[in-house]
């Protein structure tokens, strides 16, 4: 009998151990903490009522709702982030500035010259295709600094980071047009008779793009080749520039659909604050989906499924009535947590101490055998 | 210690996890002289440096300096440098943006600086050496050989007694190369003992006064540079005395003399960014040919350049009569050419991704970005060659970096040969692998060529050469030297025609 506990013992003790090298596990772990910590200081945060608006449409509301629905910008940046982070082995800072560009270019399109049109100057979807186009352009354009001119991503992207914001203000003339036609609005908000908030229709159909792109081309392994060792990626036909270029092109469109959703939420636009700090909300995904930030192998849905975890976590502090002032100190404490947890060298060392645990048990079994 | 001995390194034994590096090798250095230090890769030159240096901690032996009574111990390269042993690496490592002066004495005041005296005592030491810089100016404005006399300066003025310049004259153009030879007899004439690791052989000749070699980790003797010709020099490199190596005699080798109309692969007058004179070469169908030389020659280079994995500066390619462009390795992987890189680690294995990524990695390339295997179809690949190479891993999906160096190079061949190429390039296969693998390689060669393959094969060990090529092209210091095939095919002539000069 003591044999067949062992033996279930070890089990469990490996299968733990399974779970723990799995990449999703460092997300899945901070989702778990999250929800226990929300379930102890209140139930309802959990609560999903069916309600009409004032509109008088029937719409879903809740905790978790505001969750999947404000989280839909974060994913579809997390899926581009995570192909130049992969690609290029860093992180390109300036989507916050780039999105304001493209929600700019969406308005500047729809309005015309005029800022309070009466009606639309251009299809919705038009100014759509064009707002994602603009956004690719100026992420060729960190693609190319960074492939071709060797510039470290960061830095790349540090100049359209300082100066997004001024050319978006630039592009409507720095004037704040606002959409009055209602079905803009459908986009950033509900479709009538829809309950859920479109904008996690987007995320989704998103989220399936990439996954169909991943399953039917070899964008995955070459971004993959080409971020782990550039070298023989290239003695093997791949061209690591360009996919480099194509990495940062993917993120831009993804900067232009998080654009469109961000001003068809308001019908309108903030240049100086629309998307501010996303960029680094969108990095830490990355991280939290348990990624090296180095670049090299990459888990998509781990990524997707951190940005979800980072919008819990914010969500859980504004309801805690933490000020968004604040907020950021609050969010940097998990990031030390994770960068640390992460680290090669404490990573060396908790597996010494879990060797170090593990015999211990066997240890006490055997004595436990003997007995 | 003897008179004029400056220092001694007796017995010296360093092991790494399943490798013997280095064993009872001695090494003595005399005030004022040059000493060469030769072997081929993996002899345990650098190893032998790094102890010496306190990069490494030796297991056994002793080393004895002049002047301190008993044996030291050099715990680190600060240490080293503390002790009068300074070195000058191959990469020189100074910082580009300071002055030369600020170079040689960074990191060696205490306190203040006094800039002025910085400057005055660097001009001073510049003058004495006959470098042309000046104390103030930019370093990296100074030519390549100007910023390692520097280096070699810094290290002077630290009152070394002991100087070991690590292949110091890979990165310098002949000019350069006498103006640092210059140095080098000044610093000798001080009573500097240097220890001068090299691959060119003339360099060698030019300079040295002795020559310690080094083999597989071993010493092989050290001796004075009158005494010991080239021929005899690269024949204590390779290992091979001169009077056995006759009787190796392949009698396959007559085959391949006569030769077919038309070449598979024909290059004219090519050349690369990577420095090689312009060569000719050609490879016929079904042949299996080699580049031979010693490290740092060149055969490398000339196989990359084919290959397209170097910028092609000029020359032109023909194969099956028709000209071809190979500016990118993805053109010679169309034209079916295959190249297993000399470099395993950084060229050639894609260390994170899975033993099947990275077998099925070229194949896939050829194939199409929009055209990926089904994950079915890759395993049915990767197992196949795992099988048909006999690959140790638990699994295809395992990571290739957890696998040993010649399973490893099993994947690398592994994806090439799933590619089915007309003619393949195999740079040092067999490095770093063990015998029974080594075998396996060389049989598999003779099988391809059997097939109506076409395989160019390099290899540092010349018996391996041997047994599998027919032809060898022979290169020294970067330029084809001779071409040997049939009954020219032995370990003396290849030697002879590798050391040249008087042999």
């Amino acid at each position: 009998m003591s044999e067949k506990l062992k033996t279930t013992n070890g089990g469990v003790g490996s299968f733990l151990l399974r779970i723990v090298r799995q990449q999703i596990f460092i997300p899945i772990a901070a989702l778990l903490i999250l929800v226990l910590f929300n379930l102890i200081m209140d139930p309802s945060f959990f609560k999903i009522t069916l309600s009409t608006n004032s509109a008088g449409n029937p719409v879903f509301s809740g905790y978790l709702i505001t969750i999947l629905d404000n989280a839909s910008e974060l994913a579809i940046l997390a899926i581009g982030m995570t192909l130049v982070t992969a690609s290029s082995g860093g992180q390109d800072i300036s989507v916050g500035s780039a999105i304001a560009i493209a929600g700019s270019v969406l308005l500047r399109v729809l309005c015309g010259t005029n800022s309070r049109p009466e009606v639309l100057q251009a299809p919705i979807i038009v100014a759509f295709l064009a707002c994602c186009f603009v956004a690719m352009l100026f992420g060729g354009f960190n693609g190319i600094l960074v492939a071709y001119f060797r510039i470290q991503p960061m830095v790349a992207t540090l100049i359209l980071y300082t100066a997004g914001r001024s050319i978006a203000a630039w592009i409507n003339n720095n004037e704040l047009p606002i959409i009055s036609d209602p079905t803009f609005g459908y986009y950033g908000n509900f479709i009538p008779g829809i309950p859920v908030p479109t904008p996690i229709f987007i995320a989704l159909a998103c989220m399936i793009i990439i996954a169909l792109v991943l399953k039917f081309t070899n964008l995955g392994l070459y971004a993959q080749a080409a971020g782990i060792n550039a070298h023989s990626s290239r003695l093997n036909g791949i061209n690591p520039e360009v996919i480099k270029l194509i990495s940062y092109m993917i993120l831009g469109i993804c900067v232009g659909v998080a654009g469109f959703i961000k001003v068809t939420r308001f019908s309108t636009i903030n240049y100086s604050v629309v998307a501010k700090d996303i960029e680094m909300d969108a990095i830490l995904a990355v991280a939290l989906g348990g990624n090296a930030l180095s670049g090299g192998k990459f888990n998509m849905g781990a990524s997707i499924f951190g940005a979800y975890v980072i919008q819990f976590l914010t969500t859980t502090l504004y309801k805690l009535n933490v000020t968004s002032t604040a907020l950021p100190a609050y969010k940097a404490i998990v990031v030390i947590v994770l960068v640390v947890l992460s680290a090669p060298t404490v990573r060396a060392k908790l597996s010494v101490l879990w060797k170090k645990i593990a015999p211990k048990k066997d240890v006490k079994e055997a004595s436990a055998d003997a007995a | 210690m003897q008179e004029g001995i400056v220092l001694e390194m007796r017995g010296i034994c360093k092991f790494f996890p399943g490798v013997k590096a280095l064993q009872n090798v001695d090494l003595t250095l005399r005030e004022g002289e040059i000493h060469a230090l030769m072997g081929e890769n993996g002899a345990g030159k650098s190893t032998l440096i790094k102890v010496l240096t306190g990069v490494y901690q030796k297991d056994e032996g002793q080393i004895m300096l002049k002047g301190i009574p008993g044996a030291v111990s050099i715990r680190s390269p600060q240490d080293a440098q503390n002790q009068g042993i300074s070195t000058v690496y191959q990469e020189i490592s100074l910082c580009p943006n300071l002055t030369v002066a600020e170079n040689m004495y960074i990191g060696r005041g205490r306190g203040a600086v006094s800039w002025k005296k910085m400057n005055a005592d660097a001009s001073k030491l510049l003058d004495s050496l006959g470098i042309p810089a000046k104390a103030n100016q930019q370093l990296d404005s100074c030519s390549i050989a100007v910023q390692q006399m520097i280096a070699i300066a810094r290290a002077v003025d630290m009152e070394c007694k002991v100087l070991i310049l690590d292949e110091p004259t890979s990165s310098l153009d002949e000019h350069e190369v006498e103006k640092l030879f210059k140095l080098m007899r000044d610093l000798k004439a001080k009573g500097v003992a240097i220890l001068f690791v090299t691959h060119f052989l003339d360099q060698v000749y030019e300079v040295s006064d002795r020559i310690t070699v080094l083999r597989d980790g071993q010493l092989v003797g050290e001796y004075a540079v009158q005494d010991l010709p080239r021929l005899q020099l690269v024949s204590k490199m390779l290992g091979k005395e001169l009077d056995d190596l006759s009787s190796i005699k392949n009698p396959e080798d007559e085959i391949s003399a006569g030769r077919k109309d038309e070449p598979l692969l024909e290059v004219q007058q090519l050349h690369s960014t990577a420095g090689i004179k312009p060569f000719d070469f050609y490879i016929d169908k079904g042949e299996v040919n080699g580049f031979t030389g010693l490290l740092g020659s060149g055969r490398s280079e000339c196989v990359r350049a084919i290959y397209g994995a170097d910028r092609v500066l000029g020359g032109t390619v023909t194969m099956n009569g028709k000209k071809i462009r190979i500016s990118k390795p993805i053109d010679a992987m169309r034209n079916g050419i295959s190249y297993l890189p000399e470099d395993r680690k950084r060229d050639g294995i894609v260390g994170d991704l899975s033993v099947r990524e990275n077998i099925i990695l070229a194949l896939q390339v050829m194939k199409g970005f929009f055209r990926p295997f089904s994950r079915a179809q890759a395993e049915k690949f990767a197992d196949e060659y795992i099988k048909l190479l006999d690959i140790k891993t638990s699994s295809s999906d395992t990571p290739i970096k957890s696998l040993s160096g010649g399973n490893q190079q099993k994947v690398i061949l592994a994806r090439w040969l799933l590619t089915n190429p007309v003619y393949l390039i195999l740079d040092e296969p067999t490095r770093g692998i063990d015998i029974g693998t080594k075998v396996e390689i060389q049989k598999l060669v003779l099988k391809l060529a059997a097939e109506g393959k076409s395989v160019t094969f390099i290899s540092s060990e010349t018996d391996e050469m041997l047994r599998t090529c027919s032809r060898l092209v022979v290169m020294r210091d970067r330029k084809v030297v001779g071409e040997l095939s049939g009954k020219e095919l032995t370990q003396n002539n290849i030697m002879a025609t590798i050391a040249g000069g008087e042999a």
